[in-house]
């Protein structure tokens, strides 16, 4: 399978090299797209099975990279259920971008990263030596951003581009050190022979700290997200969706690999650092969304509230496992690898949406956008299931991963430290707040978006989107509803994953009566998203054929009331900044120093009244501003070194010299 | 091995260290160029000496090439082009004898202190010799420095790889290949530097590094 899967990345990049090639054809979209699409689709084949039936990790040393090294690849049950993440998604998108791309204004910028893109993906998850994992991790990061530059005269790209570039570059930096120490003095750097090498509690501590900011950089973990909700939105949507839904997974992959496998014993502190980290990326996250009105940027801000509940799941389990709780912690994985794999789905699935109406309307901004439900009946009830989906309702899937990650939150109280005990029902309850935030956020981004009156011409004139994009769209509605109804086989499949990093796996789900999944023990909990979504689809269809029979012959069509106001303009309807504004209120002044200044005019002035919001972005404010104005004082400073004479560069290195020696002559 | 050996490689080296001070206080080129001779001269004595006294033929190959390029076609080529660029009565001010004999006294100390100490297991007539390399770099860089002429400099940059050569040869065991691509290199580095000379006379109708930076417009 590994050879299978080693061929198709090798294909991806030949695809990349032939995109460049017949970039100039007309036809060299929907060639790309179709034949990344099988390549994809044969991937995923190949990366699925592992999960579901028993098989060895397979290994195999490719002649490339350092000399005495080669690269190093390996297929176990984590690459691959991450593989599948990456495949799936990547499929999709392809489909989507089979409609979408034909809009692509500048194809030349996006055809041929586009492939190598999804080929960096797929070698950093099953890259088994630290050169090959961080070559795959620049080069996945290099195609991204070179994506992210595709539209680079809009306005904010370039410097979107420009803060992804900076960040990309210090993760990578830290994932290096972090191989580095557990590389150790004898440079050991094949994963395998760093299993083997148990690092000592300290080096361990350090690499799981550096590994965690780094990857995390990648993930979008507060506060290092800065250039997620930037960059993310940049991109043409397709690859908005891959990078938000797909590659931050890929981070959560070197984390896991690293914080799980590699960096040895777990210390006590370890849990609470990643937990504190997740319930704070968790609650920033939806706040950040709620403030914005930009549709793309809002999703963006939920990929990062997204990856905070992965980060509390996986907390969840590095607490379990320190203090050897096999099952809990397997629980607590299961639910962040579930929660992994949901999100790839509904996210994607809401970028595409998202996609859909920026090529119908030219637009992202929501005020400028409304009524797109009578002009987008297809789209807008697929982009409501990702809703759904993402603001955990059930029965989609989103609700089963954040359930069972609450299932491990009540698990706390056996844990034996009082930290612990005290932390974990505190994260409960800011996972708790995030998710109904979250719901909050969706209500407000599909109302303001899809319903109501159109508040420009250009929502008025939106048609419905292509045939590739809804199939795309249906097919991962398809997946989160099959998810949600059936937990139970994905929970199954994730059981050799969690046995191979945790040394246990979840009951098994699948002999449970009416496909309900139990996690613990059925006195305890259950849930059964197959007799929910039953119970609702029956009691949907006996209300909607009551009211018909009963009420829709009576139905008359008169004008709304206007509060005797006459000809109201669509301006006047509840915009997404009302519909923000309680939330606002209540958490903005403290997180986002919110200001309002109002205007009202003295009675006699004709002046319209003004209503004026600042809001401010503190850790912008408080961690990279310094840094940045640092820098360039600094970069200021030493600018002069740059107009010396040749005497005097020449005097630097002598003097260098100089005092190199005078300090070996003193020290040793 | 016999103290005359050690003696006489320890007279040879330390010659180089002297005729290295010399070329420090020379002002006018055609004397530069004489004593760089003697110190290229001195350079291959001890080289030969050490083929001598290692019983290493291969060294007498490093000492023939610094005889025959550094202490006679670099030199007489260095002659004729400072004849063709007409500078050959030119006086260069040094910048101030006394303090940059003090300063070439001061680095000698400090490449003693540092050789000395950091090799104290190693074979005595290779300390010598490291230490003795090592002041021979240090004064050439020195030299490099304090100068303007263009073509000292380059005098500075030559016996600095002296410096280099000496500190290899005292090695045992350094394989030809090493000092024959060394030996290459400084020649390819004259060549280079010759040409530049010539293009900068040619545009700045100098030689005078400075002109260079006033052609940049930083310093007018």
């Amino acid at each position: 399978m590994l050879t299978v899967i080693l061929a198709c990345a090798a294909a991806l990049l030949a695809l990349a090299a032939f995109a460049v090639v017949i970039v100039r054809y007309a036809a060299a979209t929907p060639i790309i797209y179709g034949m990344t699409m099988i390549v994809t689709a044969i991937s995923l084949a190949a990366a699925a099975t592992p999960l579901f039936g028993a098989e060895p990790a397979a290994m195999r040393t490719l002649p490339l990279g350092l000399p005495w090294l080669g690269a190093h690849f390996r297929l176990d049950a984590l690459s691959a259920f991450f593989l599948v993440v990456v495949d799936l998604g990547a499929l999709c998108a392809s489909l989507f971008a089979l409609g979408y791309g034909t809009h692509e204004q500048a194809p030349q910028r996006v055809l041929p990263f586009y492939p190598a893109f999804l080929a960096g993906m797929t070698l950093v998850v099953i890259a088994d030596d630290a050169f090959a994992f961080l070559f795959s991790w620049e080069f996945m990061s290099l195609s991204s951003w070179a994506l992210v530059m595709a539209h680079h005269r809009e306005p904010g790209n370039a410097r979107a581009g420009y803060v992804y570039l900076t960040m990309a570059s210090f993760g990578t930096l830290l994932l290096l050190l972090a191989f580095g120490l557990l590389a150790g003095p004898g440079g050991h750097y094949s994963f395998e022979q760093m299993r083997a090498a148990h690092p000592s509690a300290a080096l361990g501590a350090l690499a799981l700290v550096l590994s965690l900011i780094g990857a995390g950089s990648k993930a979008g973990v507060v506060p290092l997200h800065v250039w997620l909700p930037l960059a993310h939105p940049a991109a043409p949507s397709h690859v908005s969706a891959l990078m938000s839904g797909v590659m931050t997974k890929v981070a959560v992959y070197g984390f896991i690999r690293i914080a799980f496998e590699l960096a040895g014993a777990p210390a006590w502190w370890w849990s609470m650092l990643v937990l504190a980290l997740g319930g704070v990326t968790a609650v920033m996250g939806v706040l950040y969304a709620l403030m914005q009105h930009d549709l793309k940027r809002l999703l963006a801000y939920h990929t990062v509230e997204n990856i905070g509940i992965i980060f509390i799941g996986l907390g969840l389990a590095l607490a379990f496992k320190t203090y050897a709780m096999p099952f809990a912690a397997a629980l607590a994985f299961t639910a962040a690898l579930l929660h992994v794999f949901n999100h790839s789905l509904f996210k994607s699935l809401l970028f595409f949406g998202a996609g859909a109406v920026l090529t119908a309307t030219g637009e992202r901004d929501m005020e400028r956008l409304g009524g797109l439900i009578h002009r987008m009946p297809q789209t807008a009830f697929l982009v409501l299931v990702g809703c759904a989906a993402i603001s955990a309702l059930p029965p989609l899937n989103g609700f089963v991963s954040e359930w069972l990650t609450f299932q491990a939150i009540l698990l706390s109280p056996q844990l034996p430290t009082w930290g612990l005990k005290l932390l974990v029902p505190a994260i409960g309850a800011m996972l708790a707040l995030s998710a109904a935030l979250a719901a909050a956020c969706f209500v407000k981004a599909y109302g303001v978006t899809f319903l109501g009156r159109p508040r420009t011409g250009a929502a008025e004139a939106a048609k419905e989107t292509d045939r590739f994009s809804l199939v795309a769209m249906i097919a991962l509605s398809a997946f989160c509803l099959i998810v949600g109804i059936v937990p139970g086989v994905f929970i199954d499949a994730l059981a050799p994953v969690s046995s191979s990093l945790i040394g246990a796996h979840m009951p098994p789900q699948i002999g449970a009566q009416w496909l309900s999944i139990v996690p613990i023990a059925a006195s305890r909990s259950s849930y059964d998203g197959l007799l929910v979504f039953l119970f609702m689809v029956i009691s949907g269809a006996l209300a909607a054929t009551a009211i018909h029979r009963l009420a829709s012959d009576r139905l008359r069509r008169a004008p709304a009331w206007d509060c005797g106001y006459p000809d109201l303009s669509p301006v006047t309807q509840y915009t997404a900044a009302s519909f923000a504004q309680p939330i606002r209120r209540v958490f903005g002044s403290l997180v986002f120093r919110a200001r309002e200044y109002g205007e009202m005019p003295p009675p006699g002035d004709v002046r319209p009244a003004s209503l004026k919001v600042e809001i401010s972005d503190l850790i912008w404010d408080a961690v990279y501003a310094p840094i940045a104005s640092g820098i360039g004082v600094a970069a200021d400073r030493l600018n002069r070194l740059q107009f010396l004479t040749i005497r005097q560069f020449l005097s630097l290195v002598f003097g260098a010299l100089v005092i190199l020696l005078l300090v070996l002559a003193i020290w040793s | 091995m016999s103290s005359i050996n050690f003696d006489i490689a320890h007279l040879l080296a330390g010659s180089l260290v002297l005729v290295s001070f010399l070329e420090l206080y020379q002002d006018r080129l055609y004397a530069l160029l004489n004593v760089y001779a003697v110190h290229a001269l001195a350079l291959a004595a001890s080289v030969g000496w050490q083929a001598f006294a290692q019983d290493a033929p291969h060294l007498y190959v490093t000492a023939g090439i610094a005889l025959v390029f550094k202490a006679v076609v670099i030199p007489v080529a260095l002659h004729r082009m400072i004849v063709r660029l007409g500078i050959h009565r030119e006086i260069e001010k040094v910048v101030g004898v006394g303090p940059v004999m003090l300063a070439g006294i001061g680095l000698v100390a400090l490449s003693m202190v540092v050789i000395l100490r950091v090799t104290q297991e190693a074979d005595p007539l290779a300390r010598e010799d490291l230490a003795f390399a090592l002041s021979v770099i240090l004064l050439g860089l020195l030299m490099m420095v304090t100068r303007r002429n263009a073509v000292s400099q380059v005098v500075g940059f030559m016996s600095l790889e002296n410096g280099l050569v000496l500190a290899a040869t005292g090695a045992k065991g350094m394989p030809l290949v090493v000092e024959i691509s060394v030996a290459f290199s400084v020649l390819i580095a004259f060549i280079v530097i010759g040409i530049f000379l010539f293009r900068i006379r040619e545009r700045f109708d100098t030689v005078d590094v400075q002109a260079l930076d006033r052609f940049r417009g930083e310093h007018s």
